[in-house]
C-alpha cells in the first residue's frame, strides 16, 4: 500500500518536472519581455540539457562503482562507442557524401533515418514519427554496441580487482579512442573528422509549415530519455539482483558463500552500465551535434567519476544533483571568473580566461577533503526525507539549476 | 545412519602452501559433527572447499551420493550445503530483512514461511528487522549469520566459530540454537575453538592437526581423551 501510493507521487512528480521543462522552454516565446535567462539560447537550457546527458552517464557509473564496487574508468570508452554507433547509423543517405566527403561517400550504403521517413514519409506527423523512431533505434543500438564491448572485454578485464580493473578499462577507453580515428576506417567513422548532420535535440522541435518553431522540445527530450533510463537503473537496483550488487560491494566472501556468482553478476553490472554508458554517448552526441573521438577523453571520465563522488557513491538521487550543479558550475554559474571584468578602470586581478578551472579545481578539492562522503553519502532523497525536511526541498529531480530558472 | 557428506583424502593448496593434506570425514545426516583443533589446523580450509570457495587440490566431497568436488558456490548452495563464515561477515550497511533475503537470494519461491522460521527461532532479529545489520551487537550480528544461512533451506548447515569473540552467556545461547536447529532436521557440521562446548554439543567430533585429522570419535569419548583434554580442554 505504502509502496505504491509513494510509486503514484514519484511518477507525478516526475510528470511534472517534465511539465515545467516544456514551459521553461517556450515561455520566452509565449510571453514576450522576460529576462534573457529564459531565451532558447541561454545557458540555462545548456545546464539542462547537459545535466540530462551527463546524469544518466553518471548514474551509469554509480551503478558499476557505488553498488557493485567496481573501479571501473572506461566510462568515455563506451559513450564514444555509443555517439559513434548512433551517428553512423542516423546521418541521412542526403548528407552522406558531404559528411565524409574526404572518404567519397560512406560505406555504410542505409541510414535509418530514411529507413523510417520511407515508412512514415517526411513531412508533418509523418516526418516527425520518423524522426521519433530513428532517434529510438538509434540510441537502442547505441546501447547494444557498448553493452557487446563491455561483454567482450569483461572475461578478462572482471578478473581484475579495484586498481588494476581501472587502468586496465582506462586503457581500453584509450585504444578505442585511437582505432576511431584512424584513417583506414574512414569510409565508417570519419576518421579524425566529425560526424554531424544527424538528428539532434533541436529536430525535436515542432514547427509549422513555414518552418517556424511552434513548440519547443529539445530540453524535454534529452530530460525524457535520462528519466527512462535512469528509472529502469533505479527498478534495477531494488531488484534482488540489485541487492546481489550490494552485497558483492560489501563483501565477496560472503556473497560468495551465499551462492552469488562473483563473475556473472559483475559482468551483469558491467554490461547494463556499459549499455547505458552507450545510450548517454548517443545523448551526447545529439547534445553536441557532433560526434568526434577526441571529445571522449579520459579527461571526460574523470569528470564524471567527479560527480559520482561529489555526488555520493552509492546514492542515484546524489549523482543526478550532483551533475546538475557541476554542469552548473562549470557551463553557466561560474563563467564570469573567465572574463576581465573592470569596476571604474580598476581591472580586478586574477579574473581571465581560464581562471574558472582553477577555482572550480579548488572547490572539488575542499569537496574531497572535507565532505568526502559527497552530498548524499549513500542515502537517496526519499518523500520520508522530504517531508523530514518540512518541504523545503524539491522532489528529487527538480534540480537546483531547474530551480534557478 | 546415512552419511550426508562423505569426504575423501581431500587437499587444499594455497599457492605452495598444504593447507589441507589429505583427509577424509563422514558426516552422518541428522547429527552434529564438529571439527576442533588449534589455529591453522586447516579446519575452515576444509569448509571452505566444501562450500565450493577453494577448489581442492585433490580427493573428493560427495553430497547424498552425488560428486560435488570443486563446485562453485552457488551449486552446493543450491543443492542444500550452507556456510556460517568465521567472523559473521553479516553485510552491515543492508538492514536485517535484506540481510536474510541475500541468504535465500539462489531460491525464486515464497520466502515468508521460511522468514517465519528464522524470526521464530531469533526473535530478536524480528524486532530489528529494519535496523542496519552493522548496528546490531555480537552476539545478534551471529545470530543474523545463522539465520541468513538457514534462508537457503539447508540440508546441511556448516559453522565456522560461531562462538568467536562473544560473551560466554552469548555463547551459550548460539549453541541452544544449533540444538534447536539440529532438532528441526538440519544436519550440523560445526567448527570450534571452544572444544569443551563443541564437544558436549556434537554427536560425532575428529580432531584435526596440522592438515591431518588425527583422532575421531563420539562428543562424550573425545571430552574424557587425555591427549584432547591436554591439548584443548586444559584440564
Amino acid at each position: 500500500m505504502r509502496k505504491t501510493k509513494h510509486t503514484g507521487r514519484s511518477l507525478l512528480a516526475v510528470a511534472g518536472l517534465l511539465l515545467v521543462i516544456i514551459l521553461l522552454e517556450n515561455i520566452s516565446s509565449w510571453i514576450p519581455g522576460l529576462p534573457a535567462v529564459f531565451a532558447p539560447t541561454s545557458q540555462l537550457f545548456t545546464v539542462l540539457k547537459k545535466g540530462a546527458v551527463y546524469s544518466l552517464v553518471a548514474v551509469s557509473m554509480n551503478l558499476l562503482n557505488g553498488f557493485t564496487g567496481l573501479f571501473s574508468l572506461g566510462q568515455a570508452g563506451f559513450m564514444l562507442l555509443g555517439a559513434y554507433t548512433y551517428a553512423i547509423l542516423t546521418v541521412p543517405m542526403a548528407s552522406k557524401d558531404q559528411v565524409y566527403y574526404l572518404f567519397g561517400g560512406s560505406a555504410v550504403k542505409f541510414s535509418l533515418v530514411d529507413l523510417f521517413q520511407s515508412l512514415f514519409g517526411n513531412t508533418g506527423f509523418g516526418g516527425y514519427l520518423s524522426l521519433i523512431c530513428a532517434v529510438l533505434v538509434g540510441i537502442l543500438f547505441a546501447g547494444l554496441v557498448a553493452a557487446l564491448f563491455a561483454a567482450l572485454i569483461g572475461t578478462p578485464v572482471l578478473r581484475l580487482k579495484s586498481d588494476y580493473l581501472a587502468i586496465a578499462t582506462l586503457g581500453f577507453a584509450e585504444i578505442l579512442r585511437a582505432i576511431f580515428q584512424w584513417q583506414t576506417l574512414g569510409p565508417i567513422t570519419n576518421g579524425a573528422n566529425m560526424l554531424k548532420s544527424f538528428p539532434t535535440f533541436a529536430d525535436f522541435n515542432i514547427r509549422n509549415g513555414a518552418g517556424q518553431v511552434v513548440l519547443r522540445l529539445s530540453t524535454f527530450v534529452p530530460f525524457l530519455a535520462a528519466i527512462i533510463c535512469i528509472a529502469l537503473i533505479v527498478l534495477l537496483i531494488h531488484s534482488s539482483y540489485g541487492r546481489a550488487f550490494k552485497a558483492i560491494r560489501d563483501d565477496e566472501v560472503a556473497a560468495e558463500a551465499m551462492g552469488i556468482s562473483l563473475f556473472k553478476h559483475k559482468m551483469l553490472s558491467f554490461v547494463i552500465s556499459s549499455f547505458f554508458s552507450g545510450v548517454g554517448g548517443a545523448l551526447f552526441a545529439m547534445y553536441v551535434a557532433n560526434a568526434q573521438a577526441k571529445a571522449f577523453t579520459s579527461t571526460m571520465t574523470y569528470e564524471i567519476l567527479l560527480i559520482v563522488v561529489i555526488g555520493g557513491i552509492g546514492s542515484i538521487s546524489g549523482s543526478v544533483i550532483g551533475t546538475f550543479l557541476y554542469v552548473a558550475c562549470s557551463e553557466w554559474w561560474l563563467r564570469f571568473l573567465d572574463a576581465e571584468t573592470y569596476i571604474g578602470s580598476f581591472k580586478v586581478p586574477l579574473l581571465r580566461s581560464g581562471f574558472r578551472m582553477v577555482v572550480f579545481s579548488v572547490v572539488i578539492m575542499i569537496i574531497v577533503l572535507f565532505f568526502s562522503k559527497g552530498i548524499m553519502g549513500d542515502k537517496e532523497l526519499s518523500w520520508a526525507g522530504i517531508g523530514g525536511l518540512l518541504k523545503k526541498r524539491r522532489p528529487k529531480k527538480k534540480t537546483p539549476a531547474g530551480k534557478e530558472g | 545412519m546415512r552419511n550426508i557428506l562423505e569426504i575423501r583424502d581431500l587437499q587444499v593448496h594455497y599457492g605452495g602452501i598444504e593447507a589441507v593434506k589429505g583427509i577424509s570425514l563422514d558426516v552422518p545426516e541428522g547429527e552434529i559433527v564438529t571439527l576442533i583443533g588449534a589455529n591453522g589446523a586447516g579446519k575452515s580450509s576444509t569448509l571452505r572447499a566444501i562450500a565450493g570457495l577453494v577448489k581442492p587440490s585433490a580427493g573428493s566431497i560427495s553430497f547424498q551420493g552425488e560428486d560435488i568436488t570443486g563446485k562453485d558456490s552457488n551449486i552446493i548452495v543450491s543443492r542444500g550445503i550452507t556456510l556460517v563464515p568465521e567472523g559473521r561477515r553479516i553485510f552491515p550497511d543492508m538492514t536485517v530483512l535484506e540481510n536474510l533475503k541475500i541468504g535465500a537470494y539462489l531460491r525464486k519461491d515464497d520466502l515468508t514461511e521460511d522468514l517465519n522460521w528464522v524470526y521464530d527461532l531469533f526473535p530478536r532479529l524480528k524486532e530489528r528487522s529494519w535496523q542496519a545489520g552493522g548496528t546490531l551487537s555480537g552476539g545478534e550480528q551471529q545470530m543474523l549469520a545463522v539465520g541468513r544461512a538457514l534462508m537457503s533451506r539447508p540440508k546441511v548447515i556448516m559453522m565456522d566459530e560461531p562462538s568467536l569473540g562473544l560473551a560466554p552467556i552469548i555463547v551459550k545461547g548460539i549453541f541452544d540454537i544449533i540444538k534447536e536447529i539440529n532438532k528441526q532436521g538440519v544436519t550440523v557440521l560445526l567448527i570450534e575453538q571452544n572444544a569443551n562446548m563443541a564437544l558436549k554439543t556434537a554427536n560425532l567430533g575428529y580432531v584435526m592437526e596440522t592438515g591431518r585429522i588425527t583422532l575421531t570419535g563420539t562428543g562424550q569419548e573425545l571430552l574424557t581423551n587425555e591427549a584432547v583434554k591436554a591439548a584443548y580442554l586444559g584440564t
